[in-house]
């Protein structure tokens, strides 16, 4: 199956009903079909071809929606940057993925418009929004419904629909690929137990630029229901009038997303009586949260999952167990296979504590141009399945149910988000007057972890926290931008004259 | 009025925009739509400005039209002062 014949299937069955709601918009299948149709044609006469890349760096809303369609059905690559990208990390994702083509919107200008002379086999770019000056270079307006359908490429189950950048422990992130076929099986693994229906409306408060809420986006159209594309996560009392106003059935969220609108103290007031299902992803729920979660939605089923981009989706903890074990994120989903193993690599039984492979076929196709990342995690079972070393340790008890203990490498998790520590020092680096900076996770109540830098100065050096926190916001995405920064005389050696992270922690 | 104008714009300035836009943001721009704050950020402003402005902002007035703009912290915080 490719992926954008089901949203096709759901607009032939229903065109008149509302596909995408965001802000004052409602958009019909027909309508978002339309004009998913008039981007792919208006690519295809830009030269864009099958397996070409299309950048995409939306905000969420209708038009992401467009594009997402819009690029499949050209039978080109999405690559969805998340819209707090800076201008070096647009330019990287452009010229690694050798994108041809950028759709966006001038409200982001700021970010891609100092990127243009970089992103070199960019050849036309798509700008929604008021004409931006300055930009001339193939740039088109975002077009209207089209009158008549795009021409279908020869596509194939196997070939590329999505090339989504995740952060990489060397700093540099990495473009995990995936193909149709690996998110179409994880779309069958996982709607047994989510059971998306055409009655369903999706609250999607998350970004759809990462695949949490990407996953929720296309299989919400996927399957014929409504998606309510809302941004305002930041206002809790306006998004809970929202999921109210929409009658949302579906709510996905993450710990952040769900403490914000717990911390409102009218929260049980409002009418829920819609809401039938909640998810949790992208990092662990606390038990506490759970608890309250299960007083204000009685009535709604809450399932707590466990994924990453490279498979979208690992595991999920059925609601019937959530009495029984809060704090396990399950045993995995059904067509994967799964197990830990320890350093060298052995299989453990039941019972221990080692690193989570799992094989299957929503496993990615490896890491864009990546081949020796890619070697280092991914590998081909006997069986031909590829098999994910996740980097993430898991304990397992005797009935297999798989509960998280830590990374195996020093990926910082803060806000659901992953933050490598070695791309913001690759940041603070590149300021002079630095001599050494280590960044580390500090706990924190609120965020899970927060990201700090311990840096050392030259003797002469005037650098103050200030300029270095003003250095990073302008090239990190804002969750990456340390919370704290402590100015020191010297960091922790070890005796190679390596810097030791773990004594900072 | 005036006096709180700039001492917002500093402030926003100073932690939210240091060194990220090469124009300056305009007093009826969206903070939200131009990524100028992000959740925790606008966590950050309402404790900043129950601090210094001796305010409380109720759950009900965290909503993008008293605090998502220059324009919009300025007559919120106004009204708050006038009540």
């Amino acid at each position: 199956m490719l992926l954008h014949h089901a949203f096709e299937a759901a607009a032939q069955k229903s065109p008149a009903k509302v596909a995408v709601v965001s802000a004052e918009e409602r958009v019909s299948y027909e309508e978002l079909r339309q004009r998913a149709h008039a981007l792919a044609n208006d690519l295809r006469e830009a030269g864009i071809r099958a397996g070409d890349r299309v950048l995409t760096l939306l905000d969420s809303g209708v038009e992401f929606a467009v594009a997402l369609h819009g690029v499949l059905s050209a039978g080109a690559v999405f690559v969805p940057v998340s819209p707090l990208a800076k201008t070096d990390k647009v330019a990287f994702i452009a010229s690694d993925s050798g994108a041809c083509a950028l759709l966006t919107h001038a409200l982001l200008a700021p970010s891609w418009k100092p990127a243009l002379p970089a992103m070199t086999s960019v050849r036309a770019l798509w700008v929604a929004g008021e004409p931006v000056a300055g930009v001339e270079r193939g740039a088109r307006r975002w077009p209207a419904a089209a009158v008549r359908a795009c021409p279908e490429p020869e596509r194939d189950p196997d070939d590329l629909a999505l090339l989504v950048y995740t952060s990489g422990t060397t700093g540099i992130p990495k473009g995990a690929m995936l193909t149709h076929a690996s998110i179409a099986s994880v779309w069958s693994s996982i709607q047994p137990w989510l059971g998306l229906r055409p009655s369903d409306v999706i609250g999607l408060a998350l970004p759809p630029a990462f695949t949490y809420g990407l996953t929720n986006l296309m299989m919400g159209l996927a399957t014929g229901a409504t998606v309510v594309l809302d941004r305002s996560a930041a206002f809790p009392v306006r998004l809970a009038q929202t999921l109210v106003r929409e009658r949302v059935t579906v709510f996905p969220g993450v710990p952040t997303l769900f403490a914000s609108l717990l911390g409102l103290s009218d929260l049980a007031t409002f009418d829920w009586s819609s809401l039938r299902l909640l998810t949790n992803a992208a990092a662990a729920l606390p038990e506490s949260h759970v608890r309250r979660l299960r007083e204000v939605w009685p009535a709604a089923e809450l399932i707590l999952m466990y994924g990453m981009t490279e498979c979208i989706r690992a595991s999920y903890l059925p609601h019937e167990e959530l009495q029984v074990r809060p704090t396990s994120v399950g045993r995995g989903i059904p067509s994967q296979a799964h197990w830990l193993i320890d350093d060298s690599g052995r299989i453990l039984p039941p019972g221990s504590t080692g690193e989570l492979v799992v094989a299957g076929p929503h496993v990615m196709q490896g890491y864009w141009q990546r081949p020796t990342e890619t070697a280092q995690r991914l590998s081909t079972g006997a069986d031909g399945r590829r098999r994910f070393r996740t980097g993430d340790i898991f304990r397992s008890d005797a009935e297999g149910f798989l509960y998280f203990v830590s990374r195996t490498d020093d990926i910082i998790k803060t806000r659901g988000e992953k933050v490598a520590p070695r791309e913001v020092e690759n940041a603070i680096y590149q300021l002079e007057g630095v001599r050494a900076c280590a960044v580390v996770g500090v706990a924190d109540q609120a965020l899970g972890q927060v990201v700090k830098a311990y840096v050392t100065l030259d003797p002469r050096s005037a650098l103050d926290e200030r300029t270095i926190t003003r250095h990073c916001m302008a090239r990190l995405e804002s969750y990456m931008v340390p919370k704290r920064i402590e100015i020191v005389d010297e960091l922790p050696q070890t005796e190679s004259g390596k810097i030791r992270h773990a004594s900072l922690r | 009025m005036e006096e709180l104008r700039s001492q917002l714009r500093q402030y926003i300035e100073d932690t939210f925009l240091m060194g990220v836009r090469a124009e300056p943001l305009a007093d009826d721009a969206s903070f939200l739509e131009h990524h100028v704050l992000d959740s925790t950020g606008f966590l950050e402003l309402i404790a900043y400005l129950e601090e210094t402005c001796a305010i409380k902002v109720a759950d009900d007035e965290m909503v993008p039209e008293n605090l998502d703009s220059i324009d919009s912290l300025v007559a919120f915080i106004g009204r708050k002062r006038a009540a």
